[in-house]
């Protein structure tokens, strides 16, 4: 099938962006997103152009590498990762918009590439649990009732793909920090560190620039993981009790 | 004694029989306690003035640097993913084996042993596979504390599986996503460190090479490496006092593989340039169940599950080239060739089987799908039987993901599923503490050859990677460090000058021969030659072509290849340019070390050795050692050498395996 | 939580003798945290807070409203009861002005919330080239709802409205219909004009919408909400009701009055 594609071509971080058409003649409706994209990107090579710019990994929907905004919605049409996503979706003649995540916390480094760098840090502020290697008990010391167990692996399953953000028309990346806050403070074992934990990822969040949540759930209806929306509720009243508890100073 | 002409119908010369100098003696359960207990600890106060390089965040590195950072050395960290939760170990499924014995089914450190010796086809080191039985057991307990949320039984207490065949269910899962939830928990712990300050991450950066420099004794130590950040291009030396290895494995060098786009060797291949040697190149793990190739432009492959093919039926049709869809092929023109060939073990052969009589049917003309690269994985028996709800509860998640990919419905057409290289056994050989022969350089996780032999045993992977990095690693680069801080390199030092300056000459021509041939072209043209020759059946001929033609296509690449852009940016197709050129390279010493092993083993299959029913043989009295490959600088790669180390079993005895 | 030296603080490099590597202690945090009782999640605590405040009044209001249909004295009489209220306890009309300064408070809380979350969100979501996404599809979102994009012009609407409503009916200086010391004239004689009516309806169905998202963003703000999505959740039939109930409410005394139904 034919397909026109619209591509954000930006040179570097500091460079001013711009749309690109490119026609593409024979497109395979078996094809990833991505690899037609590579189809692009070979023939640009042979002609001597710079190929399109973008980050993918695994190619199988786990990494959370890729990503991009097609069609003005995070990794398009289908509830799944960009490199998961086939052309059988467009229809032939399709015009295909595509675009970098678009957050102030996720500056773009060249074309679709943008840098996330921001989640690592965010993570770093709390998103863990203080187990130094050999430190562990026996591992069935510790039962974690089942719905527990399955509730945090739900959460758990965030790829920090950022999709949340560049859906999030505020572009808060509260539905990434608050599945780690989630799958943390469901376990036992997260339990010690609740507190402190969601102060310093609330804190770090709004210091990498991330906006405010409005409750619209844009965010969920982007997540190729489908993160339940409650888990910003969760970190709504974590930080709640966290704040009080620290008001009264206990 | 090293002859300096190989023989003839070989490419390669044999050097000096090696033996891992660190190997532990003694009984088999003592071994590893007392390797901890005579290894040389560093004092605390003293780890700060010490620096670790770790390269690679998968499970095995993000562990070892986390494991690192904790004890207090000075860590820095590298990877080329932009985050080092990318890593690839994030995309295991099936799960992680640890001798707990939750299920009072006889499972013990022992049996866990045993079964990895067997599985390996007995080509892996005893000591090596005791000492990771061993500290299984501790990694589910590291990991729990750590919350990796497992499955759990209603009681709150861990769920276990049987899986790859073995008959105890050791195996600890997170749904199909075990890989991701144990690399978030080494992640977590890694970004625990780096925000403490006691590692410093480094992403979007690429090792393009080892330093080495010799100390006052003249032995050359690895002190540093060279890397390239991926977004400036600028080409940056660190140094330290020791260089771990975590880099993955290279199964990318086939193109296409269940690997992720990045994954690489240049990092272990730049190594062995320096001198490290690389073992057992040709053990190659190819998985039967993967979703196959719809097209020339497809970038890489998708594994499902094994556990399809407990209820599946596998099956072609008994006519060359029929191609009506499956729904109008009647039963008595279906072959269910496993069935037919295997009877008691039918469609549950063992992986390397079940691949290789895959290959056999689209050979006879009688694959289907897209370039007769497939053969059907039917449920509509199960279906039948079970009902639709039981095998949507059993399968769904799988049924899927095939759905997604492919646009069939595998509820009412057949899947179609075709063999593909899922992990390679070989790696940079290292001794039982990790450490390759260069001293102060360490190798971990698949980048490594160590416990595998040459076949893996599911859920083994995970477990592997994290014994090193939480461990096995911790432990015995103490021992090396324990002499350490060394002197301080200069990075004016003429090694790290040269270093840098051999990396800065390969990119400058990288870019300036300015062909007519993309990368990714002669990738593809190396991983059909890979496929063809050193897939999943080798033959001597075959691989004799293959040692030409991949020396043809390196020929085609440094003369012809077109690589786009200039250094100073973010330039994808430099990146991978300079990965296929290693590829090329490697590739060609796996078809030197099939051609040299002529037996059958594990991954590797030699056509020319096999029982009448098509059975793998083992050649015991010729090939019971490890081909540890050195790099022939003089001859530019040319007449690789080979040493020898030889194995011996005394707990496990070499057995043949038998499915029948 | 920061790994503890027990006698080499992490900055104290030159404590050391003979440092072999001295390298910056690299932590990559781009800029200063600033502590979580003035972060974004808390503001939406202050905005959710003094949103239920005011729909706590609307409800009382509503309920003063529709006295109107118990006749002129009965509704003349709340109103002068309300400020009595208290007496002699508060002084005259004194819990009418707490009543009033705690609302403005909220208004105030709330407005200072929504300009400091807006300038912020504007920011966090990185426009380039005066648009955040080029593409001329989908401009509406995945499955955002009108409610969602309104609610910011909407209170701006509605702030507008208020400041209308208490010109004219509580300090009369806007007297459509004329003016009178009887509120119940007041409302009746305002209300008999139709563009007065027309008028009132349009800011209660902003008022309406508002409160659609509002409701449900103020209860998930404060950690109510246990469902999946926006769509599932059970605070959305709260807040739907909730809604119904005010909009109604306060949209029957206007309709009846200029319809000639009233008491």
């Amino acid at each position: 099938m034919k397909i026109t594609v619209n591509i954000w071509r930006q040179k570097d971080a500091d460079a001013k962006g711009s749309m690109v058409t490119y026609p593409l003649e024979s497109v395979d409706e078996h094809m990833s997103f991505l690899e037609m994209l590579d189809v692009l990107n070979e023939k640009l090579t042979i002609d001597g152009e710079d190929p399109v710019a973008f980050d993918s990994d695994c190619r199988e929907g786990i990494c959370g590498t890729c990503g991009v905004v097609i069609n003005g919605i995070p990794h398009g049409p289908e509830v799944t990762t960009t490199c998961q996503l086939h052309m059988r979706t467009f229809k032939d003649g399709d015009t295909i918009d595509i675009e970098p995540w678009r957050a102030g916390a996720f500056p773009v480094v060249k074309d679709l590439v943008v840098d996330r760098g921001s989640f690592d840090r965010i993570i770093q502020a709390g998103g863990y649990i203080s187990a130094p290697t050999g430190a562990a008990v026996e591992a069935n010391n510790i039962p974690v009732p089942k719905a527990d167990a399955d509730h945090a692996f739900e959460a758990a399953t965030c790829i920090g793909c950022g999709a949340c953000v560049a859906a999030c028309p505020n572009g808060s990346a509260m539905l990434f920090t608050a599945s780690k806050i989630t799958h943390l403070g469901l376990l036992p074992q997260g339990q010690p560190e609740r507190d402190s934990r969601v102060l310093g990822m609330v804190e770090q969040h709004d210091a990498e620039g991330f906006g405010g949540c409005t409750n619209i759930g844009e965010c969920t209806a982007a997540c190729p993981k489908g993160i339940p929306l409650d888990v910003i509720s969760r970190l709504n009243r974590d930080l709640l009790g966290a704040l009080s508890r620290q008001a009264v100073g206990s | 004694m090293t002859t300096t002409t190989p023989a003839p119908g070989e490419f390669h010369v044999v050097g000096d029989d090696i033996r891992d100098a660190a190997a532990p003696t003694g009984p088999i359960e003592r071994r590893w306690d007392d390797r901890k207990f005579n290894a040389k600890l560093v004092n605390p106060a003293n780890r700060r003035k010490i620096k670790v390089i770790v390269v690679g965040t998968g499970l095995a590195g993000a562990s070892a640097a986390a494991t690192l950072g904790e004890a207090g050395y000075q860590v820095v960290s590298f990877c080329y993913q932009d985050s080092p939760r990318r890593a690839h170990s994030i995309a295991a499924q099936g799960g992680i084996n640890a001798a707990k014995n939750y299920r009072n089914d006889g499972d013990s450190i022992y049996r866990l042993f045993y079964d990895t010796v067997k599985g390996g086809d007995f080509r892996s080191r005893e000591s090596n596979v005791y000492r990771l039985a061993q500290v299984s057991v501790n990694i589910i307990d590291q990991c729990v504390a750590q919350g990796v949320p497992f499955a759990r039984e209603y009681g709150g207490l861990l769920d276990n599986r049987s899986f790859g065949g073995v008959q105890v269910s050791r195996t600890f899962y997170a749904r199909g996503q075990t890989g991701q939830q144990l690399l978030i928990g080494a992640y977590q712990a890694l970004e625990r460190q780096i925000g403490a300050g006691t590692v410093e991450m480094n992403t979007r950066h690429e090792m393009l090479e080892v330093i080495l420099v010799p100390d006052a004794d003249g032995v050359e130590r690895a002190r540093g490496i060279v890397v390239r950040d991926m977004v400036t291009g600028e080409i940056e030396t660190h140094t330290a006092d020791a260089v771990v290895l975590a880099t993955g494995g290279y199964g990318n060098v086939f193109f296409l593989s269940t690997n992720a786009m990045g994954s690489n060797t240049t990092a272990t291949w730049r190594a062995h340039k320096k001198g490290a040697y690389f073992a057992n190149p040709c053990y190659t793990q190819i998985h039967p169940t993967c979703i196959p190739v719809s097209g020339e432009y497809q970038s890489k492959l998708t594994l499902m599950s094994e556990s399809l093919r407990n209820d599946g039926r596998i099956w072609v049709p008994k006519k060359e080239g029929d191609d009506r869809p499956a729904s109008q092929i009647p039963e008595d023109e279906r072959d269910y060739y496993l069935e037919r060939i295997y009877p008691s073990f039918g469609n549950l052969v063992p992986r390397d089987i079940a691949s290789r009589a895959a290959k056999y049917q689209c050979d006879d003309g009688k694959g289907v799908g897209p370039g007769g690269l497939g053969v059907y994985l039917d449920f509509a028996d199960a279906i039948e039987r079970l009902g639709r709800p039981a095998v949507e509860a059993k399968y769904g998640n799988l049924f899927d993901m095939y759905a997604r990919i492919t646009g069939e419905d595998p509820y009412s057409e057949p899947m179609r599923i075709y063999p593909a290289v899922h992990y390679v056994m070989g790696g940079l050989w290292v001794d039982y503490d990790l450490q390759t022969n260069i001293t102060g350089l360490f190798c971990a996780g698949e980048a490594n050859f160590s416990d595998h032999g040459a076949n893996r045993l599911g859920a083994s992977a995970l477990m592997q990677g994290l014994a090193d990095g939480y461990f096995v690693l911790p432990n015995t680069l103490a021992d090396y460090l324990a002499a350490s801080p060394f002197e301080k390199i200069a990075d004016d030092h003429p090694r790290v000058v040269e270093a840098r300056q051999e990396v800065e000459a390969r990119i400058t021509k990288l870019l300036e021969i300015d062909g007519t041939r993309t990368v990714d072209s002669i990738h593809k043209e190396l991983g059909h030659i890979m496929w063809e020759y050193c897939g999943m059946e080798r033959t001597a001929e075959g691989l004799t072509k293959a040692v030409g033609l991949i020396r043809e296509l390196k020929n085609e690449f440094w003369t012809n290849v077109k690589v786009t852009g200039v250094n100073e940016e973010l330039n994808q197709t430099l990146e991978r340019a300079g990965r296929v050129a290693d590829f090329l390279e490697l590739g060609e010493l796996m078809c030197i070390d099939a051609l040299n092993r002529a037996e059958s083993c594990g991954g590797h299959f030699r056509a020319e050795s096999q029982t009448e029913d098509g059975e793998a043989m083992r050649h015991d009295d010729q090939f019971a050692y490890v081909s540890a490959w050195e790099y022939d600088t003089d001859g530019d790669g040319q007449t690789p050498i080979l040493h020898k180390e030889p194995l011996e079993y005394e707990y496990v005895e070499m057995k043949a395996r038998s499915y029948k | 939580m920061p790994v503890v030296y027990e006698s080499e603080p992490q900055s104290d490099c030159d404590r050391i003798v003979e440092p072999a590597y001295c390298g910056p202690v690299v932590t990559s945090a781009p800029t200063k945290r600033t502590p979580a009782t003035r972060s974004t999640v808390a503001l939406k605590y202050s905005m959710a807070v003094s949103g239920l405040i005011m729909i706590g009044y609307l409800l009382l209001h509503m309920y003063g409203n529709l006295k109107v249909f118990a006749g002129q004295e009965a509704f003349d009489e709340y109103a002068h009861h309300l400020r009595t209220f208290g007496e002699p306890m508060l002084p005259y009309e004194g819990l009418l002005w707490i009543v009033r300064v705690v609302l403005l408070a909220a208004i105030l809380v709330h407005i200072y919330a929504v300009v400091v979350l807006t300038i912020r969100n504007r920011r966090a979501a990185g426009y380039a080239g005066g648009k955040r996404y080029h593409s001329k599809q989908n401009r509406t979102g995945i499955q955002r709802s009108y409610a969602s994009f309104t609610l910011r012009w909407g209170g701006v609407v509605i702030l507008a409205f208020i400041v209308y409503h208490l010109l004219h009916l509580t300090a009369q200086v806007v007297t459509p219909g004329g003016a009178s010391d009887s509120p119940y004239d007041r409302v009746v004689n305002g209300f008999e004009i139709w563009y007065v009516t027309v008028g009132y309806t349009v800011a209660m169905l902003a008022v309406g919408l508002h409160l659609w998202h509002g409701i449900w963003s103020a209860l998930t703000s404060l950690g109510g909400n246990r469902s999946a999505t926006r769509i599932d959740s059970r605070l959305t039939g709260i807040a739907v009701v909730v809604t119904l109930v005010i909009v109604i409410g306060f949209l029957l005394p206007p309709w009846a009055i200029f319809l000639g139904l009233e008491a």
